[in-house]
Formats: C-alpha cells, sequence, structure tokens
C-alpha cells in the first residue's frame, strides 16, 4: 500500500513540530510589569536575597490570599537601580546604598527608606575533635585556596586540610570567596582550591564534618549542632577573635557576616507597610532561618 | 463501511506511533541538546574545553576546561569495571552452569531485588557506612573518594551484567558443553574453554550495558566521590563526574548564559560516550550472527 508512506509522514512532522514548539518555548521572566493594583508588589534585587524573598512571598500571600508578591534577582545594584527609577516596590539588597545612589534617588524625588530585614553570617567549622579554636582571615584565605595543607601550619595536628565548600552556584559559595578568599576586596582574582570539595548541600558539609577530623568547611551560621565546632575569626592578627554568635553578628563584630537590607520608597504605606511587618514579625523570621540566614531576634 | 479492516487501521496506526515515539524522542532530545550545548563554542574553543583542566564556571573570566571532569568520570567507570565485571560474570557462570535450580531461583531474585534499589538509597548508605570506614581503614584524608563511587557503582552496574551474562550463558547449546566434557574435559574446562568462548559476545554486550549503567549514574557517585574538580591522579582521591557536575550546577544557572550553554556541552560529551559505549555493545552481538 504505496499510499500510506506520507500519511506516516505527516503524522512524523506534525508530531515533530508539536514536540519542538513545546521545547523551544521560552519562559518569560517575571517582574516586567510594573506595579499595577493595591494588592500586588514588585520586588528586586540581591540575588542572595532572592530565595528569602521568595520564601517570604510565598507565605505571605497564603497568609493573605489576595495580594500578589513578585521576587526577581539581578543583583543589589539592579534593585537599588529599579527603586531610583521607580519600577520596584522594594529593593532587596546586601550592601548599604551608596552615597551616589542616594543623590540619583533623590534627584528623582524618591526618598529610599533602609529597613534591616535578616543577617546573613557564615560559621566557619571543623570537628570537635581539632585542637584550632580560631583562626584569622589571612589563614583562612590560605586555607581555602590551597595555600596552607597541613593542620601543624595553624597550629593543630599533623593533618592534612580537607577543604569543603558549597557549589560554585550557591549565594554561600560566592560570598565565602568574596569576603574571605578575596577580603571584600572586588579587584582580587582568588579562587578556591581546585581540591576542595564541593558538596550538594550544607548538610553534606556538616555531615562529612562530623566525622572527619581533617575537614574545615563553612555554612550558613543557622546550620550549627555540637556534632562540628565553630571557630572564632579574626579580621586580621592584631584584632580580637569573635565567636560567630548571633550576637556578634547583630553588633557588627563577627567579620563574615553582613546585614540583609531592603529599601522602599519613603516610609512603607499599605500593602507594602503590611508586607514587611509580616517580614519582621516572628513569622517572617522563622523563614529567615528556613532558608539558612539568621532571624534578627532569637 | 468496512468497520473491521478501520478497526485494524487504527490498532496499526497506534502502534506504528508508539514504535515511532522512542526514537523521535532520541532525536529530539539529540536536537535540542545541540542546540544549546554547541552555543557554548561561539565562546570557548571546543579544544579548550575538552582539554582545558580548569572548571571553574562562574569566575571572571570563567574557565570551561572538562578535562579534570572527563577523567573524573572514566576513573570512577573504570573502578567499577575492575569491581564488577569479575564478580559479575563469575556469578553468572555459578547461577547458569553450577548451582542448583533451588539456588538458582533464589540468587536470580536477589540480583534482580539489588536492581530495584534506588541509587540515592546505596549513596545515602555509602555515605553513612562505606566513606567514614574507606577513611578509617586506608588512613585517607577523606573517604569521599573515586573508588567510593567505584564501589557503589559496581552495586549499581552488577545487576545488569549477571543477567544478560547469564542469558548469554543458558543461550549456549547443551551439546557443546556436553561433547567437551565427552571429549574428556573437566567440568571447569568445559566452562571456560567451550561455554565461555562460545557466550563471549553475549558476555562483552553485558560489560558494556553495565558500563553504560555506570558512566551515566548520578545521584549516588554526587554523594560518595566528594566533587573536587582536580586532574585526578589517584583512584583514592577525590575527583568530580561528567554527570554529578550538571546535576549539582542545573538548578541555579542562568538561562542563555555561556555556563548554562557549557553544562549541555557536557551532556553533548555524555551522550558521545554512552552512544560509543553501546556501539561496542551492538558490535558485539551482532559479529556472533555472522
Amino acid at each position: 500500500m504505496p499510499f500510506k508512506i506520507p500519511q506516516h509522514r505527516r503524522i512524523l512532522c506534525s508530531l515533530f513540530i508539536c514536540v519542538l514548539s513545546l521545547t523551544s518555548c521560552s519562559r518569560k521572566g517575571a517582574g516586567d510589569s510594573k506595579s499595577g493594583g493595591h494588592d500586588s508588589i514588585q520586588i528586586k534585587g540581591s540575588d542572595t536575597m532572592v530565595n528569602l524573598g521568595q520564601a517570604w512571598s510565598e507565605e505571605f500571600m497564603r497568609e493573605f490570599p489576595n495580594t500578589f508578591v513578585a521576587v526577581t534577582g539581578g543583583g543589589s545594584g539592579t534593585g537599588i537601580a529599579a527603586l531610583i527609577a521607580g519600577t520596584c516596590d522594594i529593593a532587596e539588597s546586601s550592601r548599604k546604598m551608596k552615597e551616589k545612589e542616594f543623590a540619583e534617588a533623590r534627584q528623582n524625588g524618591i526618598e529610599p527608606v533602609e529597613l534591616q530585614v535578616a543577617l546573613d553570617g557564615l560559621a566557619v567549622v571543623v570537628n570537635p575533635q581539632n585542637p584550632v579554636e580560631r583562626l584569622t582571615i589571612d589563614q583562612l584565605a590560605d586555607i581555602f585556596t590551597g595555600k596552607i595543607r597541613n593542620w601543624r601550619e595553624v597550629g593543630g595536628e599533623d593533618r592534612p586540610i580537607v577543604l569543603l565548600s558549597r557549589e560554585v552556584n550557591s549565594g554561600t559559595h560566592v560570598y565565602f570567596k568574596e569576603r574571605v578568599l578575596r577580603h571584600g576586596d572586588d579587584k582580587r582574582k582568588e579562587e578556591f582550591d581546585e581540591g576542595a570539595l564541593l558538596m550538594p548541600s550544607s548538610q553534606a558539609i556538616a555531615d562529612e564534618i562530623a566525622q572527619n577530623p581533617n575537614t574545615i568547611g563553612y555554612y550558613g551560621m543557622g546550620y550549627s549542632n555540637p556534632t562540628q565546632k565553630l571557630l572564632a575569626i579574626a579580621k586580621d592578627k592584631n584584632s580580637p577573635y569573635h565567636e560567630p554568635t548571633i550576637e556578634n553578628v547583630m553588633k557588627g563584630d563577627y567579620y563574615i557576616s553582613r546585614p540583609l537590607l531592603m529599601y522602599t520608597n519613603g516610609q512603607p504605606k499599605e500593602i507594602v507597610k503590611k508586607f514587611l511587618d509580616f517580614v519582621l514579625s516572628e513569622e517572617g523570621q522563622k523563614v529567615v532561618r528556613a532558608v539558612d540566614f539568621v532571624p534578627l531576634t532569637k | 463501511m468496512n468497520l473491521k479492516s478501520l478497526k485494524e487501521q487504527i490498532i496499526e496506526k497506534t502502534i506504528f506511533l508508539c514504535g515511532v515515539t522512542s526514537v523521535l524522542f532520541v532525536v529530539l532530545i539529540f536536537i535540542f541538546l545541540a542546540k544549546e550545548g554547541f552555543a557554548l563554542f561561539k565562546t570557548v574553543h571546543p579544544a579548550d574545553f575538552l582539554t582545558g583542566r580548569r572548571w571553574y564556571p562562574i569566575s571572571d573570566p570563567p574557565q570551561f576546561g572538562i578535562l579534570p571532569l572527563i577523567l573524573g568520570s572514566l576513573y570512577v567507570t573504570f573502578g567499577a569495571t575492575l569491581i564488577s565485571v569479575p564478580i559479575g560474570v563469575a556469578s553468572a557462570v555459578y547461577i547458569s552452569e553450577i548451582a542448583s535450580s533451588r539456588v538458582r531461583e533464589v540468587l536470580k531474585s536477589g540480583i534482580e531485588l539489588l536492581a530495584a534499589i534506588p541509587s540515592v538509597v546505596l549513596g545515602f548508605i555509602g555515605i553513612t557506612t562505606l566513606v567514614p570506614f574507606m577513611r578509617n581503614a586506608l588512613n585517607l584524608p577523606t573517604g569521599l573518594t573515586a573508588f567510593s563511587g567505584s564501589l557503589m557503582l559496581a552495586f549499581m552496574a552488577m545487576p545488569t551484567i549477571v543477567s544478560i551474562a547469564e542469558d548469554a550463558i543458558t543461550a549456549v547449546p547443551k551439546k557443546y558443553k556436553e561433547a567437551a566434557l565427552a571429549l574428556g574435559a573437566t567440568h571447569w574446562q568445559a566452562i571456560w574453554r567451550v561455554v565461555l568462548r562460545a557466550a563471549s559476545s553475549g558476555i562483552v554486550a553485558a560489560i558494556m550495558l553495565g558500563i553504560g549503567r555506570v558512566i551515566g549514574e548520578t545521584m549516588a557517585v554526587m554523594m560518595v566521590t566528594g566533587n573536587a574538580s582536580r586532574m585526578p591522579t589517584s583512584l583514592f582521591l577525590p575527583v568530580r563526574t561528567l554527570t554529578a557536575t550538571v546535576a549539582a550546577e542545573m538548578g541555579e544557572t542562568v538561562q542563555g548564559s555561556a555556563h548554562y550553554h557549557a553544562l549541555f556541552a557536557i551532556g553533548i560529551v555524555l551522550f558521545v560516550i554512552t552512544f560509543i559505549i553501546n556501539l561496542i555493545a551492538d558490535w558485539a552481538v551482532h559479529r556472533k550472527s555472522k
């Protein structure tokens, strides 16, 4: 039956096109639309805070079903620029706004108001059997870039150092690299040693540290438990050592930490105020802990 | 109108569709992989990609050298093959040639059960028992090594190797063995020189399919190999495999970025590797029928 062949081809072709159009269907990012009605909020900014913002928005929308909160990333600078341009209601930022940005905002008739919403603090962790109690940032940088490879060199036992890190895409990985390996200087180019073990989760790091006395790792402060030991950290040789506690982070004494901020235009009103009140509430701060950041209160 | 022939037609078409879909999906997957992966080579030279020794995908400028990852995958696969092939083939011989029918049934269902264990469970068992044990027993800096991955993967490849090799051995005509025994060969000589020779193409296919399973495995490997993208020099050091890299990093890459395309390019490399392995298996099977 020769007439069958074209028919088969037709079926094949249509299926082909159908699947192809499905796969090539591009995803459109949210946040293009400007905040319209009173019941929607546009949040933009820090990539570190995207997950946190999204977790808050989900909880908030569950509690107030008639609201809509859209959260997008792009970086702290992007968020602040959007606030200045008036295209978002809240800018998420993991750094303070610069004087220049304040000036630009005022020119545009925007009055940024800062609110601290959570803290980001990383604990440096070792096995409890390890006698090392404290390290300076220089020592830490040398350890994680592979210059120091034995615990003996920093006052420990004669053991090889096994580095544990998070995956490259994790905000924690990036922050640790910028803050510790590069001493907060974005012109420096230090990288993690290529022998660093990249673990899929903070839990995986915690598990390996708990059973291996050679290891050193880092994770969000909220993660620690008695099977790991947190190190005290000093900015340099001449500075005092500080434990990674919530109090020290809040006072600004602990070096590997930073406040997470939200900026609004003028004092928050209506739905934005409702959202920020939720963020600071006990429930909102519980969300902070759930996504590995440090809540403002215990 | 002839209802019967219409029904025939419908059934025929349906079966035809089912038949072509799997082929169609393979083609579509390949097109998608190629479309996303080859985009990387606009900015990175393929030779630099394949032979570069540094994998720093989000640094500035990013470095996309996957040689340590390819070698990582090969080390883990090599170790797994070394462990699983002798044990797998030996147990296939035992099951098909030596074991009594009762023992055979028990062993066969046991091996099928092994195949049913999800890889994440094996990985979890590995990380809680094998990894600390390896570190203490061999006095290693860490138990998260290529060898731990090989051991876990050997468990996963074993059921494939045993069941296909066993089929191949059982399919050898009984008269071959009988003839060997009649000529005065011992049982072992008959197995080693006659039955295994006759079944060799099926056994090679079994081994290749086992290797294919190993090189594509992700979860257990990611959990126990440590994922350090350093050039591997020993089976007892941490390595990072191709599959683990894609799985760990795909979740949070920006769509359309160079990193995203690099992960798809890794997918192409994996596709090519498994394709070659399947080709060898296919060649081994058809060699016999000539």
